[in-house]
Order: structure tokens, then sequence, then C-alpha cells
């Protein structure tokens, strides 16, 4: 049994009492985007009809209210991740501009012709398209760890992947894919041990499991706000202070600047200096009302009732004939994930299917094309949990599972087909 | 044994019988030697594939084979397409993808000319299922790009991304 007292946490998620076609909704598409509870959706709606005013150089009291809650949110990123200081604490619209930055600022000025960059074969499309731009205007060669049959990264090569050459190693900390929990700590002291950087994508684990950035020893972490019941468009680049502090800025304008010429301009502070322009403030301060929210509940027992609910699904999973389920068996080595393949019916016809049950799931290529090519399937159909989500919703998914596959095994009699 | 088929009533119409029959038994699926008309269709968003072969005789389409991956209903729909292609002209291939696209788009259409698409016309239903139309569409719309293509006198195999 889990801590968590789920009734009563689904009781703050306003769409969870929704209907679609006429039944519950069970969502189970939580590795997508997360459900918003009451207290974010109000703190949107406070912001705008409260304090409404733009931060950072007002003389007047919205903006100096406004200004005061955008910088307690940060801090509470910070916490959130353990980090330090707020200096290497940059506010972005997600995941993927986190690592874009980084790929446009500090590989920049630190990978050259020759460098490698090391990547494993279960990378999101975010943390593998911006360093192929990297490797193709800088000459700079990618390197992938490899995948074993349980879809964990095969670590047997990696005297050889992991070199004096190596300057950055990137990977996901939990595949949205498969679920997969990496040893990201392990090979963060790899990384070091040869002199490279590792950077994390944090977007499928910070929302679910404790994630202590000193603990980790990651140079660079990326996640996103919308995943871990905040808003869209805000996600948070986490860089070590060492490293920050050496960066070059990556957009250019009003905000990052300290004082301006016609010809020349210095640059502000940490880490403002990487927010040029009016950021977004309330999808930031919302996601402090979100972290906050995560916090009540502790991260310990958000990752406990992941566990509980994601074992009882492995265990329902092996009821159904035919159906493969990608990553590990253990459930330690897991996040609340679950990607399957049945031969017999295509992911998409699957999905559908679950659609007109109410359940939500995605149906697709999950964004790591190479990695569907991997595994030899076109896609995968994906179960993914978080802290409303119920033992008794995943019995729903899995009969709904049940008789999608007899239905699509049926001959035209009407029965069931061999 | 009950009958499954009223298990998910409305997806009836979407996942008719003869449609799980022509994808779980494709016809003219496999490769020909010497195609004249070749092109491949991908729809990236969810990974559905059909590569089409069409060998013309006397001026009609004489033997036509499809290989894909994909889900049922862009599978099945490309099964379709070689069974209704063969024997005619690429003029008339593409009228009947004209009408195809019509019906599928939502535009009635008259008793006679339902009854050319043949079997292809079951895949009305799935016009109540508007994010699956484009996987009917898909073989479809990879024969206009591989008839365009010969008519251009185009070597290289013609690929859309659909």
């Amino acid at each position: 049994m889990s801590m968590l007292d789920v009734e009563a946490i689904r009781k703050d998620f306003p769409i969870l009492s929704r209907q679609v076609y006429g039944k519950p909704l069970v969502y189970l598409d939580n590795a997508a985007t997360s459900q918003k509870p009451r207290c974010v959706i109000q703190a949107l709606v406070e912001y705008y009809e409260g304090y409404n005013s733009n931060i950072h150089r007002g003389v007047h009291a919205l903006s100096m209210e406004a200004t005061e809650r955008y910088e307690a949110a940060r801090q509470k990123c910070a916490d959130f991740i353990g980090s330090p200081s707020t200096d290497g604490v940059i506010l972005v619209r997600n995941t993927t501009e986190a690592i874009n930055l980084v790929a446009r600022t500090w590989a920049r000025s630190n990978i050259g012709p020759g460098d490698e960059i090391l990547l494993t074969e279960m990378e999101h499309h975010s943390n593998l398209v911006p360093w192929q731009q990297v490797a193709q205007e800088q000459g700079a060669v990618l390197r992938f760890i490899p995948l074993t049959p349980e879809q964990t990264l095969d670590l047997s090569d990696m005297d050889r992947l992991l070199n004096s050459r190596t300057r950055l190693v990137a990977l996901t900390h939990v595949s949205n894919a498969l679920g997969t929990i990496n040893p990201v700590k392990e090979l963060g002291r790899a990384a070091h041990r040869v002199g490279a950087r590792i950077l994390v994508d944090g977007a499928q684990s910070v929302p679910h499991l404790k994630v202590d950035v000193q603990d980790m020893g990651c140079d660079f972490l990326a996640f996103s706000g919308h995943k871990m019941l905040g808003p869209t468009g805000i996600g948070v680049l986490y860089v070590k202070q060492e490293v920050v502090e050496r960066m070059e800025p990556f957009l250019r304008g009003g905000d990052m600047v300290r004082e301006v010429w016609y010809d020349k301009a210095t640059w502000n502070d940490l880490p403002m200096r990487f927010e040029a322009g009016t950021p977004n403030i309330a999808d930031t301060i919302a996601l402090g009302a979100a972290i906050d929210y995560l916090q009540s509940l502790g991260m310990e027992v958000v990752r406990e009732h992941e566990i509980a609910i994601t074992q009882h699904a492995l265990d329902a999973f092996q009821e159904l004939e035919r159906v493969q389920v990608f990553g590990p068996g253990d459930v330690a080595q897991r996040g609340g994930i679950i990607s399957f393949f049945c031969s017999d019916v295509h992911p998409h016809d699957l999905g559908t299917v679950l659609d007109r049950e109410g359940i939500a799931i995605r149906a697709g290529h999950h964004c790591a094309m190479p990695l569907m090519r991997k595994l030899g399937v076109p896609a995968t159909a994906r179960a993914s949990f978080y802290v409303y989500n119920t033992e008794e919703e995943v019995d729903i998914l899995v009969d709904a599972l049940k008789r999608a596959l007899r239905y699509f095994a049926r001959t035209p009699n009407g029965t069931r087909g061999g | 044994m009950t009958n499954q088929a009223s298990d998910f009533g409305e997806l009836d119409e979407l996942y008719q019988e003869i449609i799980l029959d022509h994808y779980r038994r494709p016809r003219n699926q496999g490769k020909l030697e010497g195609a004249d008309i070749e092109a491949e269709g991908v729809n990236p968003f969810c990974g559905d594939e059909v590569c089409l072969q069409i060998k013309l005789k006397d001026g009609v389409v004489g033997s036509v084979s499809f290989k894909g991956n994909g889900c049922s209903i862009s599978q099945a729909s490309a099964s379709m397409l070689t069974e209704l292609v063969k024997g005619k002209t690429l003029e008339e291939a593409e009228a009947l993808y004209s009408l195809f696209r019509k019906m599928m788009h939502g535009e009635e259409l008259s008793e006679a000319e339902l009854e050319e698409l043949a079997e292809a016309r079951v895949l009305a239903g799935v016009r109540r299922f508007p994010v699956r139309v484009k996987c009917a569409l898909l073989a479809w719309a990879t024969l206009e790009e591989g008839i365009e293509g010969h008519g251009k006198g185009g070597e290289a195999p013609g690929r859309i991304t659909f």
C-alpha cells in the first residue's frame, strides 16, 4: 500500500472528475504531460487578477510583488533539486529549450573538431537532434551507449566509449519511451574522471523521484514544469556554478544586460544573463505552486506510490498474452512508465479503442524514432502514471486491453479467432 | 463464446470485419521486379509506412504490390487500393483517388460512385475518427505521388511524408 492518500489527491484535480465518451476519464498519459491541481490553476488566476506586471525594473508595488514571487519560485526550483544557489537555475520554456541552450552556449566554446559527445540509444529527440547540430557545425563526433536486451544501458564497452576525447555525456535519467532509470550518478563520476561534463535530461525523473544535483553530481540538469503538475511553457535548466560562471549568453536583448552602448554591452548577473526579454512570469509562479504541492506530498512518498502502481501494472500485464513490455523487469530500475507492443494489434488501433473507453494513453514513437528502429517496432503503446492514479485505473486499462485484443482477434462470425 | 464485436459497439464501424480481414491477410503484398512506378509514403507522426509498386502492361496497371508497416486502417486501405487499381489506366486510378479523397473528407458520394470504390467504401466509417483519416489516405497519396513522378519521367522512386 502506498502512503499517498490518492482519493484526497484526486479531489485537488478538477479535470479528473470529467467524463470522456460518457465514461470516467482514466488519465494514463502523464509522461506526455501531467494534470494540474487547483492550487496551480489558482496561482495563475491570482497573478493575472491580483498583481500582473513586469518584473525586475518596476518601482511600483505590483512590479515589486511580481518580482518577489517570480524569484521565490526560482528559489523553490533550486531547493527542489538541491541546488546550493540560484545562479545556475535558468528559467526556460521546457526541457528542449534547456538542452538547446547548452548546445548553443557551453558546447560552442567547449566542443571542437574531433571531440566526442556520448549519448545513449534511448534518447528523446530533444537530447539527440541538438547534438547532431553541434556535431555537424563543430566537427564533433557522436557516440552512443548501446542497450542490453532488457533495454537498460550496456556499460560493458565504456572504456572505449568514454575516453579522453569525450567532452560531454548527455543522457536521460528516466527514459520516456521505456521507463528505464539510468545510473546517472555513476556515469557522472565516470565522465568527470576523463574531464567530461554530464548533462542529465530530467524531464521524466524530476517530477517523479527525489533528484539532488549535488548528490547526482551533474553539470547540467534539464526539466519541464508541465510534467510535474505545473503549467506548459515553463522549464528549468540547472547549471553547476563553476560552469555557468564561464558560459556565454544565449539570447540577447533586454533584461540580460547590465550596461549597453551603441556598439557593445555588458552582461547582467547570473542567472538573468540567460533570460533575455520578459520571461514567463505567471507560469514560473505557478510552477512554484506545483513544487509546493509535490513537496507537501513528499518526493519519497511520490516515488513509493509510483513503485507500487508500476509493480501492480507489471504483474497485471503478465496476464496479457503476446504483449511485450519494454524495459527492466525490476521495478526499482524503472519509472512509472509501461511501454508495450503486441504484434497482433498496432499501437494506434489500441489507442483508439482505449480512447473510446475513456482511457488516455500514448501510442507512437514517443519522439524516439531511432530507438523504435532499434527495438524493431513501428511504435509502442505507453501508459504512464502519477500521484493521482490508482491501481483500480490500472485494472481498468488491463481489462480494456484484454477485451481489445479479443476484439481484434475476432473472426467474421463474431467469435474469438485463433 | 460471446460476440466480441458488440464489446466496443461504435468501434465496429471503424474496424469492420472486411478491414480487419485485409489487415490480417493483405492482398498483393510483396515486391515487384522491374516496376514502372514506385513510391513510398510515410506518416512520421504515427510511423505508418506504405511502399507501392506498379508494373504497366498495355497502358493499364498490369501488376501492383505493396509493402508496409502500420495500423490496421493504413494497411487495409493499401491492400484495398491494390485490388482496385489493377487493370485500370493511370487516369482511372487517379480518378479513384479523387473519389476516395472526397469520401474521406466527408463529401456525399452517389451510389454509383461508392460502387466504383468497391470494398474501399467501408473506410467511410473512419471519418468519425478524424485523427485516423490520414491513415486511410496514406496509400492513396503515395499512389498519386508515384503516378505524378511517372508522368514527369522521374527515375527515382517518389517519396512523400504525409
